[in-house]
């Protein structure tokens, strides 16, 4: 018998995850049957309206853009013991301010990418400041006051565009940005066979993963954010600016959103709507808790919900299945990576059985060769 | 200035109702020791079961199936809400990621739903509630004209529910055990009561609240499920937290926001108000809560054991 057969199995975070998923498509699928489609055929436009083409799969890392930089925020925040339910308001903070200025300002492609990008990261942490804040001084729950801050975002959104941004013909968005003025880039264009979504925003997620793992696994910084997660009172004790972490991490998290912000509405859509909050800022729950919180595990869980969010509307298409469909399989996966505990009891059961045969079994052979 | 005041006061009453149905909802399951960041869900679970129920049943028996709407919205808000008592109850999951995964489901399954019935995903009713006086009390000066004028019987009927809950929570042995379960649940369980059943019930009758919010608002002044409640249940929350999980607390704090939202839509039309911008009475509630929770922080009467499994 091999070493690695005989250790123990045991319960991890990849095993509930994939249960999750799991039970998120038995759940779509058992929808899908109900109106009388066929699941898999279904299935299988859904993952062919996302990857079939080059240019398809330019649209789907595109919409996997936004997810991976609201998961990363989402994630990064749930590492230093945060729950940023608050990435919605922050993605439009950040899209608001960026897009504003890529209108207001006038300056060459590159640079003017820089400053929208750095904008955007500017008021996403603006509008997770106010939470840490709150929450370091005063002891408000981010939870809540990330919540009302969305709806202030939403409202100022509703009134701002139409006042100062609007449109020629709709009064419910802004203008279209010129595609010189936006983080699309023809190179990546043709690269993707001229889809018209894919933008640098992707390079600025990666980027973003990358600097955010090394933060947090290799800086003093990192160790301390973690630690306040951790155990506020034992970082305090070990001397720890608790206060100044948590504000800390509140604006980096709201950065990144902010950046998810520049990345859909200045890269994506290329005009901001009003009267949405984006599902984005709750979709990268899903993306941060299926990827247990850690940069490279939101990289592909992104892409996983990138492939369903781009892939619907082309199984709608040819199906009699309508697109909310991709929601509400990904609103049953946080259901069950939130009831993760079931999976966890019931695997460790599975697993105690398998473990115990596994022994019996060894100690029977055992006891033949001392027989012998 | 008194006749924009009547003017608007039967919009903001009509607006006021839901947000004080969806505050008690909000109320009644933090009080039990569950977090409700769900009442968003509830809502729109109310706003789609009604307005399927009453397009179908209106042109069998006319009017009376906007009453059997309201009470089929309140037992389906209430199974509903089952999703969020298993998980926080029985399988002592995170409140909050729950509750947020309970209103993406009820967001994505009702407008599914309701694509497959319509097609468009929009369902409209026929005719909502007739508005009428209320006799006697409609001629009492000042107060008649802004209170019973021009009102909906489900109006007085929310109101009535708000009183019972306000008796049912401090008047009664079953109140006081449910708010021991929100404070000190293993109190209670040494009195020899059942907590998870506890907070099962209060679960319970908050998705039933949380539905007839919604419901409320298709036999009023929407008249259509559109697949979206706008936040309201979110305002909703914030009334519960501004009025400080206390029942003539939201009561105070639905008036006050349902007030301040309503100018908010109407002040172009008025030449006394189109001098605010609109935006500022929108973000008024949202930023008044943070600063009441400022204000409170160091004596919030927030349950003491809300969100806390057992």
């Amino acid at each position: 018998m091999s070493a690695k057969k005989n250790k123990e199995l045991k319960s991890n975070n990849f095993i509930i995850a994939i249960s999750a998923v799991v039970l998120g498509l038995i759940a779509g699928a058992i929808l899908i049957l109900i109106i009388g489609e066929n699941p898999f055929a279904s299935f299988r436009y859904l993952v062919r309206g996302a990857l079939m083409s080059v240019r398809r799969t330019g649209t789907t890392l595109a919409i996997t853009t936004t997810l991976m930089l609201v998961g990363l925020s989402i994630a990064f925040a749930f590492k230093t013991g945060l729950f940023n339910i608050g990435a919605s308001g922050q993605i439009l903070a950040g899209g608001l301010a960026a897009t504003t200025v890529a209108f207001a300002v006038d300056i060459p492609h590159v640079p003017l990418i820089f400053l929208i990008l750095l904008t955007g990261f500017i008021a996403g942490a603006i509008w997770g400041l106010i939470p840490g804040l709150l929450k370091a001084f005063f002891n408000v729950h981010e939870v809540v006051s990330t919540i009302m801050m969305n709806w202030i975002a939403y409202w100022v959104v509703f009134y701002f565009v139409p006042a100062f941004l609007k449109g020629p013909s709709l009064e419910t968005e802004s203008a279209g940005l010129p595609f010189e003025k936006t983080l699309r880039v023809s190179w990546l264009t043709e690269l993707f066979d001229g889809s018209n979504y894919i933008n640098v925003g992707l390079i600025v997620a990666i980027i973003a993963v990358i600097v955010i793992k090394f933060i947090m696994d290799k800086t003093t910084l990192g160790f301390e954010l973690k630690a306040v997660g951790y155990n506020r009172y034992g970082a305090e004790y070990a001397g720890i600016r608790v206060n100044r972490s948590v504000v800390l991490s509140m604006m980096i998290a709201g950065g990144l959103a902010g950046l998810a912000g520049v990345a859909y509405y200045c890269g994506y859509s290329g005009k901001i709507q009003i009267g949405i909050l984006p599902t984005q800022g709750f979709d990268g729950i899903a993306v941060a808790l299926l990827g247990a919180s850690s940069p490279v595990g939101v990289v592909f869980s992104s892409f996983f919900f990138g492939i369903l969010q781009a892939g619907k509307g082309f199984m709608s298409g040819n199906t009699l299945v309508p697109p909310e469909i991709a929601d509400t399989i990904i609103a049953v996966i946080i259901y069950f990576t939130a009831t993760s505990v079931m999976f966890k009891n019931f695997w460790d059961k599975r697993f105690k059985k398998i473990n115990e045969k596994r022994n019996i079994v060894q100690k029977d052979s055992n006891s033949i060769e001392e027989d012998n | 200035m008194w006749e924009t005041i009547t003017q608007i006061a039967p919009y903001a009453v009509a607006y006021t109702i839901p947000l004080l149905m969806g505050a008690l909802s909000g109320l009644v399951s933090e009080r039990s020791g569950v977090i409700n960041l769900c009442v968003e869900g509830y809502m729109l679970v109310g706003y789609f079961i009604s307005a399927l129920t009453i397009s179908i049943l209106q042109p069998i028996m006319g009017n009376s199936a906007l009453l059997i709407g309201l009470i089929v919205a309140m037992i389906g808000g209430a199974i509903f809400s089952l999703l969020h008592g298993f998980a926080s109850i029985s399988l002592k999951a995170d409140q909050v990621i729950s509750g947020t995964a309970v209103n993406l489901i009820a967001t994505a399954l009702t407008v599914y739903i309701a694509r497959n019935v319509t097609g468009s995903g929009n369902i409209s009713i026929m005719l909502g509630i007739v508005r009428s006086d209320v006799p006697v009390l409609h001629s009492i000066p000042i107060l008649g004209k802004l209170l019973f004028t021009n009102t909906y019987w489900s109006t007085w009927l929310c109101i009535a529910i708000w009183a019972f809950f306000w008796w049912l929570l401090y008047k009664t042995s079953f109140g006081l055990r449910l708010r021991g379960c929100g404070e000190h649940p293993s109190a209670v369980a040494s009195a020899g009561i059942n907590v998870h059943k506890m907070r099962y019930i209060a679960v319970m009758l908050s998705g039933a609240l949380g539905a007839l919010a919604g419901g409320v608002m298709i036999v009023t002044y929407s008249g259509e499920f559109n697949g979206s409640v706008a936040g309201l249940g979110f305002l909703a929350v914030a009334a519960m937290i501004f009025g400080q999980w206390k029942p003539l607390g939201i009561l105070g704090a639905t008036f006050f926001f349902g007030i301040a939202t309503t100018i908010g839509n109407v002040s172009q039309l008025f030449a006394s108000l189109s001098s605010f911008p609109p935006v500022i009475f929108k973000v008024f509630p949202y930023a008044i809560t943070l600063v009441a929770l400022v204000l409170f922080s160091k004596s919030s009467a927030a349950p003491k054991a809300d969100g806390e499994p057992f």
